[in-house]
């Protein structure tokens, strides 16, 4: 282990996070190995090891012989400065050796407040910032992950992004890469290359042009590059590799337990949702193959937890079988089974119920809208009847908690909406009241609300966003409409809405504003112990930008937008057509009732969506 | 099944494994190994194990027992050690498992090997200073305890204790000391060093866990 490390690690909390060594991790000998690839993970090692798409990556980059993918994490705060003072680079777990010696280093970011940490990391490692002044071809900077959909912010500082599912196409990209390091190419001569790859999207091949007032007026592909790049999708899922052996860590991280992934997409179509639109077309696996790689994953791994992720589990049509198939191994031997992410139905209830190790205190609905009409403009199909119904079983059932989670700020909300919110609470109490077994221990019924985010390629994504101010107002008519003292009220601060908004629609100028608050200290802004609202106002004042220009502004249907050269499969006029029907307050149909032809099937050849 | 006790080393990066994080890594092994812990009865069930001398983060091991029992009736012992050993993090070793004759009230010492290092002082006549400075009558330090300062002397806990020079300004240390009615934490070595004799004091300290012994200076298992 190198001297310093040696003499950090006693001082810092959790040191076992910057030691590598863990079950399953992947170890070959450097010297036989073509491409040595730092997976880098711009958050904690705690949220890193938790990532399902890291989990996956990690072992299929690895899966290729001549390649040795190795993990990196942002050091905590301690940590860091720990290795500042001793001046160590910022080294890969598995081998130890400092990030600079490395062919590639590979990002995942899924959430826009870790563009900071990237450029933190990149420092730690000692490789220059911005892909222009890495004139070499090694090492390649490269990011993919669902903010990647508009990575135009990050587009200075990387070299390409891979846009969609990486299995396949992180692969396609490597082997690449190993023949440009043994022909002894150029930087360009491999960009150049690679962007003909599907789903490969090299930024400094696309002239952005701007209008007067500040918007892009012309996007350009230049030496040949494609002027959409179509995200790629794995189209077989149940044919797709998938590590039934991750990573155990030797320390606690936030989910300590195996995830199976019932499906890739979603079948609603929630209008202010990013992820129900950019991960289509939906995808499932048999619940065979689910069960299969589910007991293997857990006899390799150890763990005692299963929990089942998609965007909603409820919609996946064997759900029932899986879970019988899989209470078959885990009940006998006490492994606990978790179902996140389900919907407010009488069906979910009951699974619930049958569930082991189900503590009955914690339901949870994520209602998004005040009123049955929001609700429909923003297409969330969920009623005050089948909550309440839900929510009455539940209490009669032994649950006594309940958390409600709200939206302020979504496309026509008005203050009555608002003042919905109250009222719902109020006829959740009055249900617990008729139905409660037990009214000695209580009832708690917490709302929450965030600041709704436009996002790209959603059918918001020409919405205007709040103002801070306007968020506040919201919050306060909502707390001065609550009255009922068993009700709870916890609001999330509008500041980091606010620059995720104009992140999130941001165009390859606020590269430099990431670049100031990075230089002014910023790292870990996804963590409010180091978010400085301060600091990003200063930054975009001192690079002369505008903050609500980015943040709050209503884009015209007319504007080119700054992401409009990456096509995630869904076709923009399906998206305007959304738009139109939330301003009517009409409901679209999910995908299973009836296909919308939103553009996404496109991809699956032939085959249709859900089959 | 009875009881177990296992002897295993916690060696080279494994040694960051805080204690806690130690007993979900041990489950896990198990259970991938083929065999399950017993649990103890309850609404928070955990797994039933326990670490004879439990071993501060950073300080490495190649005597660490740990007591243990399984829910399956048959196991094969010798296999056992095999399957766990297929399965662990890097660093940890399991080196025997058998059923224990003695309870671990009956461990008392402690052989531990260290390393002083030095970073820009000579070692040459460190090894007469530190050995005469812990050949004193009695050390007396202050230490945290729950009810803020208390004085402690470590000098009673120290059964045995030598230097030798080693290349590249370190000095190398072995000695036997408490490890129960007192524990010393070897840390305080150093840090008596720091309190009361600064100039021969290391830049940095580690140690390793030798061997357990006890009272009459037998080695215990
Ligand atoms: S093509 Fe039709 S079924 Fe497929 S995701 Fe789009 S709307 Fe849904």
């Amino acid at each position: 282990m190198d001297k310093r490390l040696e003499r950090i690690l006693p001082r810092v909390q959790k040191p076992a996070r910057y030691t590598g060594g863990e079950y399953n991790q992947i170890i070959k000998n450097k010297d036989e190995v073509e491409l040595r690839l730092a997976f880098c993970f711009p958050d904690t090692y705690e949220i890193g090891m938790s990532n399902l798409g890291m989990k996956i990556l990690y072992k299929t980059m690895n899966s290729l012989p001549f390649v040795w993918c190795e993990r990196a994490f942002a050091p905590w705060g301690d940590m860091y400065e720990e290795m500042k003072k001793a001046d160590m680079p910022l080294y890969a777990l598995e081998s130890g050796d400092s990030l600079d010696k490395f062919d590639a280093l590979a990002f995942s970011i899924g959430y826009e407040m870790a563009y900071t940490t990237v450029l933190d990391m990149l420092a730690m490692a000692g490789v220059p910032l911005r892909s222009a002044d890495r004139h070499d071809l090694l090492p390649i900077v490269f990011a993919g992950g669902s903010a990647c959909v508009n990575g135009e912010p990050m587009a200075p500082f990387m070299d390409l992004f891979v846009i969609g599912e990486g299995e396949e196409m992180n692969n396609e990209l490597l082997t690449l890469l190993r023949r440009a390091k043994a022909e002894g190419w150029s930087k360009k001569q491999f960009l150049r290359e690679a962007a003909h790859i599907g789903g490969v999207y090299v930024p400094g091949l696309y002239e952005i042009d701007y209008n007067p007032d500040g918007t892009v007026k012309s996007i350009t592909p230049t030496d040949g590059a494609p002027e959409k790049v179509q995200k790629r999708i794995v189209e077989d899922l149940d044919a797709a590799p998938y590590p039934t052996d991750p990573i155990v860590p030797s320390t606690e991280v936030v989910q300590d337990k195996v995830d199976i992934e019932l499906f890739r997409g979603c079948v609603r179509g929630c209008r202010f949702c990013q992820a129900g639109h950019i991960y289509r077309p939906i995808r499932a696996k048999k619940p065979e193959t689910l069960i299969r790689q589910g007991i293997e994953t857990l006899q390799n791994t150890g763990y005692e937890d299963v929990t089942l992720l998609s965007l909603s589990t409820s919609d996946y049509r064997h759900l029932t079988a899986l879970c019988d198939g899989l209470l078959e191994y885990c009940e006998p031997r006490s492994i606990g089974l978790a179902l996140p992410s389900l919907r407010a139905d009488n069906f979910s209830m009951e699974l619930m119920e049958r569930l082991q190790r189900v503590r009955k205190t914690g339901l949870t609905f994520a209602v998004e809208g005040g009123s049955q009409r929001l609700r429909d403009a923003i297409n969330k199909n969920v009623t005050e009847e089948e909550l309440l119904h839900t929510c009455a079983i539940a209490f009669a059932g032994g649950w006594n908690s309940v958390k409600l989670y709200y939206m302020l700020g979504l496309p026509t909300e008005t203050d009555d909406d608002i003042r919905g919110i109250a009222d719902m609470a109020d006829q959740v109490l009055h249900c617990w009241r008729e139905n409660a077994k037990n009214k000695n221990r209580g009832v708690r019924i917490t709302i929450s609300t965030s600041c709704f985010i436009p996002k790209p390629h959603s059918p918001f994504q020409w919405e205007a966003q709040i103002s801070k101010e306007e968020y506040l107002r919201r919050v306060n008519l909502l707390r001065t409409s609550i009255t009922a003292r068993n009700v709870t009220y916890n609001w999330h601060d509008a500041e980091t809405s606010v620059i995720e908004s104009a992140l999130s629609r941001g165009d390859r100028r606020l590269g430099d504003v990431l670049e100031a608050v990075w230089r002014a200290g910023g790292r870990l802004d996804a963590w409010s112990d180091y978010f400085s609202f301060e600091r990003w106002e200063n930054a975009f004042a001192s690079c002369g930008l505008d903050l609500a220009w980015y943040a709050s502004r209503e884009r015209g249907l007319d504007e080119v937008l700054p992401w409009d050269m990456i096509d995630v499969g869904v076709r923009r006029a399906h998206l305007v057509r959304e738009r139109e029907r939330c301003y009517a307050s009409e409901l679209s149909p999910d995908c299973r009732k009836q296909c919308s032809a939103c553009g996404a099937a496109k991809m699956l050849h032939g085959r249709k969506c859900d089959e | 099944m009875n009881k177990l006790r296992m002897r295993f080393s916690k060696t080279g990066r494994a040694i960051y494994i805080s204690h806690l994080d130690l007993m979900a890594t041990m489950q896990r092994a198990f259970s991938r190994a083929g065999n399950r812990l017993k649990y103890s009865e309850g609404f928070n069930p955990r797994p039933q194990i326990s670490i004879a001398l439990p071993l501060s983060v950073g300080c490495a091991s190649v005597c660490e027992l740990m007591d243990f029992q399984l829910l399956e009736e048959q196991v094969d012992i010798t296999s056992l050690k095999d399957r766990l050993n297929a399965t662990m993090p890097e660093g940890i070793e399991v080196q025997e498992i058998y059923e224990p004759t003695r309870k671990n009230a009956e461990l008392k010492w402690l052989a531990i090997e260290g390393v002083f290092e030095y970073d820009d002082r000579s070692v040459d006549i460190m090894c007469n200073q530190l050995a005469a400075f812990f050949s004193r009558e009695s050390i007396v330090i202050e230490k945290k305890t729950k009810r803020g300062f208390g004085e402690v002397d470590v000098r009673p806990s120290i059964r045995e204790i030598s230097f030798f020079a080693r290349a590249g300004g370190a000095v190398a240390l072995a000695a036997t000391i408490s490890a129960q009615n007192p524990t010393l934490n070897p840390d305080l070595l150093p840090a008596s060093l720091r309190a009361l004799c600064p100039e021969i004091a290391p830049d940095f300290a580690k140690f390793t866990r030798i061997e357990p012994y006890d009272a009459e200076m037998k080695v215990f298992r």
